[in-house]
């Protein structure tokens, strides 16, 4: 097996008197869509939160590449090749689709000696990647308020391969699509994957995560159950997993089928 | 699958194609333009045996117009950047007032109280911004306490030092310095003399001046209203700094997840601000010779009314430059040419209520054509 890009050992993570992770660890090869699976409340979010530098974790060690990391902010996770994409905080509507694809990244030209921002190259580029992950925009122009949701998501993925992400962390990215959308952003997660990059999908779908998934994490209280790779578990054990055992079974008799 | 299928399936057959025209005529400004045609329109057929539309009459709208874009060019960056900025009004007293003291009652030259208020005034507005990035608090409330503590302060350091409301004297100590006739001179006077030679504009038959154009020369008012609507605009529109702007108003989290620096673009756009209420207050002292307390009152809903009229949305991350010089020529043509049509000046804010109705109307219209709100 390929040697983890980044390494998880033993995160902890507490908030006051409240511990959100007492001891999780997860690692992630180039190239494999790694499922983050849990319900609400179990940890998933401060995990990824902590992986791109929003969170300093209370203790444990982080790996990258091999060597100890120590993130400060989310600048210095972004700078190394961590990109995370959240569910809402993806895009700005208002703006152009050029202008949020190239938005902190800005490419200049100079004229007499000032920096322009460069509409053509960014335009061109812009098009150019949309193409790539299979969206034919109108124009580079078009807001993104214009764009669905799933449309969103890819430009915000495709905006983080582009900018030399080798680790590509999605929260959620399924959770407010509806089903054409989510088959369309899981096979940009397959895409991105095969050209090298590693990637963190959040979801508490189990189906969504067995579609694109290599290896599977569920979180439960804060605490990992266990890493499962493709084919070696099945969608029911998952679900049985990510809630906790018990609740589910009797949720279950009730209901009479698989929720 | 072959390619004419692939280009079928992925072009998405429910988004409408726009015609260029179409295109073309969709964009924020598109508020303002109609509003300029209109207000012309209107006193061209009203007003146009009135001299509203002589050299003077034009010198006069024109004046009043750039004192209006100076400050809505200000407040249209800083409202797309996300953020209000209420003490306009009383910056511009306080920068006014400014200069007079430092000049009159304590006897530097006016190029140095020049400079030193311009600092003053742009340390006060990187401070409105400090507070509002520090405490999280809407620019709205943190800029309403220095709208009164600024007129505040104008009015107590005034009567404080000279008894007085209003500080006279300032045009005789701007005799002969080198900044001043920056803010108060006027260029071209040697074009619209010829003119006057040559009998296009009219002159002065009798008095002093008898022979001399109407018109002397531009003044700098005007040249600073178009030196800044092309500085905003290729601000906002063709560098890197402006694509900032409108992130950091559209969604300051979004944008500083990654890494536009959202803190540092507010404080400077509030500092822009300042800048041009500077331009204002100094241009209005060396115009008048004389600095008030009470002056600029009310300028900042009118900045405000200006970039609104303009197309600029009142919570950020859109808005144009040019859209709201539109606004503040509107605003200006409407506020002179009642005065030209001979209109009771009461009806003024008639009209412009009205106006402003009309603009925002459309511009949210054309708003959420462009960004797919609904």
């Amino acid at each position: 097996m390929t040697k983890p890009i980044i390494e998880m050992k033993n995160i902890e993570k507490h908030f006051g008197s409240v511990i959100a992770l007492s001891g999780v660890s997860l690692d992630l090869v180039p190239g494999e869509c790694h499922c983050l699976l849990g319900d609400n409340g179990a940890g998933k979010s401060t995990l990824i939160k902590t992986m791109s530098g929003v969170y300093k974790p209370t203790a444990g060690e982080i790996y990258f590449e091999g060597k100890p990391l120590d993130l400060k902010d989310p600048r210095d996770s972004i700078s190394i090749g961590i990109a995370t994409v959240y569910q809402d905080l993806a895009m700005i509507p208002l703006m152009s689709v050029t202008r949020n694809f190239f938005m902190g990244n800005e490419p200049v030209k100079k004229i007499a000696g000032i920096s322009f921002f460069d509409h053509k190259t960014a335009n061109e580029i812009t098009m150019a990647k949309m193409r790539e992950m299979g969206i034919n925009l109108r124009s580079p122009d078009q807001a993104v308020g214009t764009l669905s949701g799933g449309e969103r998501q890819t430009v915000a993925i495709a905006r983080a391969v582009h900018f030399g992400a080798k680790v590509l962390i999605l929260d959620e990215p399924t959770s407010a699509l509806g089903v054409r959308q989510t088959s369309n952003v899981l096979a940009t997660v397959d895409k991105v994957r095969n050209q090298g990059i590693g990637v963190v999908l959040i979801t508490h779908n189990v189906r969504h995560a067995m579609a694109v998934g290599d290896r599977f994490t569920v979180l439960n209280r804060g605490q990992t159950l266990g890493t499962a790779k493709r084919g070696e578990i099945t969608a029911e054990e998952l679900q049985y997993m990510m809630a906790g055992g018990q609740e589910l079974a009797q949720l279950e008799s009730s209901l009479g089928s698989t929720v | 699958m072959t390619q004419s299928q692939q280009t079928k399936s992925v072009n998405d057959e429910r988004v409408k194609q726009r015609s260029r025209f179409h295109q073309a005529l969709i964009r924020p400004e598109l508020g303002g333009i109609f509003g300029t045609i209109l207000v012309f329109f209107f006193f061209f057929l009203t007003a146009r045996d009135s001299g509203m539309f002589s050299p003077t009459g034009v010198m006069n709208w024109s004046v009043v117009s750039a004192q209006f874009i100076i400050i809505a060019v200000g407040a249209c960056l800083l409202m797309i950047a996300g953020e209000f900025d209420l003490s306009v009004g009383s910056m511009i007293g306080f920068a006014g007032m400014s200069i007079a003291l430092l000049s009159i009652s304590m006897g530097l030259p006016i190029w140095l109280a020049i400079i030193l208020t311009f600092i003053l005034c742009m340390a006060v507005g990187a401070l409105n911004g400090w507070l509002v990035i520090k405490t999280g608090l809407p620019s709205f409330i943190v800029t309403l306490a220095f709208l009164f503590i600024l007129r505040g302060l104008t009015i107590f350091s005034a009567i404080a030092t000279t008894k007085k409301t209003i500080i006279g004297g300032v045009r005789d100590a701007a005799e002969g310095d080198w900044l001043a006739p920056l803010f108060g001179g006027k260029v071209l006077a040697g074009l619209f003399t010829w003119m006057g030679e040559n009998g296009w504009i009219e002159t002065f038959s009798r008095g002093i001046k008898k022979g001399q154009p109407v018109i002397e020369g531009i003044p700098m008012l005007i040249i600073w209203a178009i030196v800044l609507i092309i500085f905003g605009h290729l601000l906002l529109t063709k560098t890197k700094f402006g694509n900032w702007i409108f992130a950091s108003g559209g969604d300051a989290r979004a944008a500083s997840y990654v890494g536009v620096p959202v803190k540092r673009v507010k404080i400077l756009m509030f500092m822009f601000t300042a800048f041009c209420a500077c331009i204002f207050a100094t241009a209005q002292v060396m115009e008048f010779g004389s600095a008030g307390a009470d002056r600029g009152l009310l300028k900042e809903f009118e900045a405000i009314i200006s970039v609104v009229i303009g197309g600029a949305l009142l919570t950020g991350g859109y808005g144009s430059v040019i859209g709201a010089a539109l606004g503040a020529l509107i605003f200006g043509v409407v506020q002179q040419g009642l005065f030209f049509a001979g209109v009771e000046s009461s009806l003024f804010r008639v009209f412009l209520g009205v106006i402003l109705l009309l603009a925002v109307i459309l511009n949210t219209y054309i708003r959420r054509m462009i960004t797919g709100e609904r």
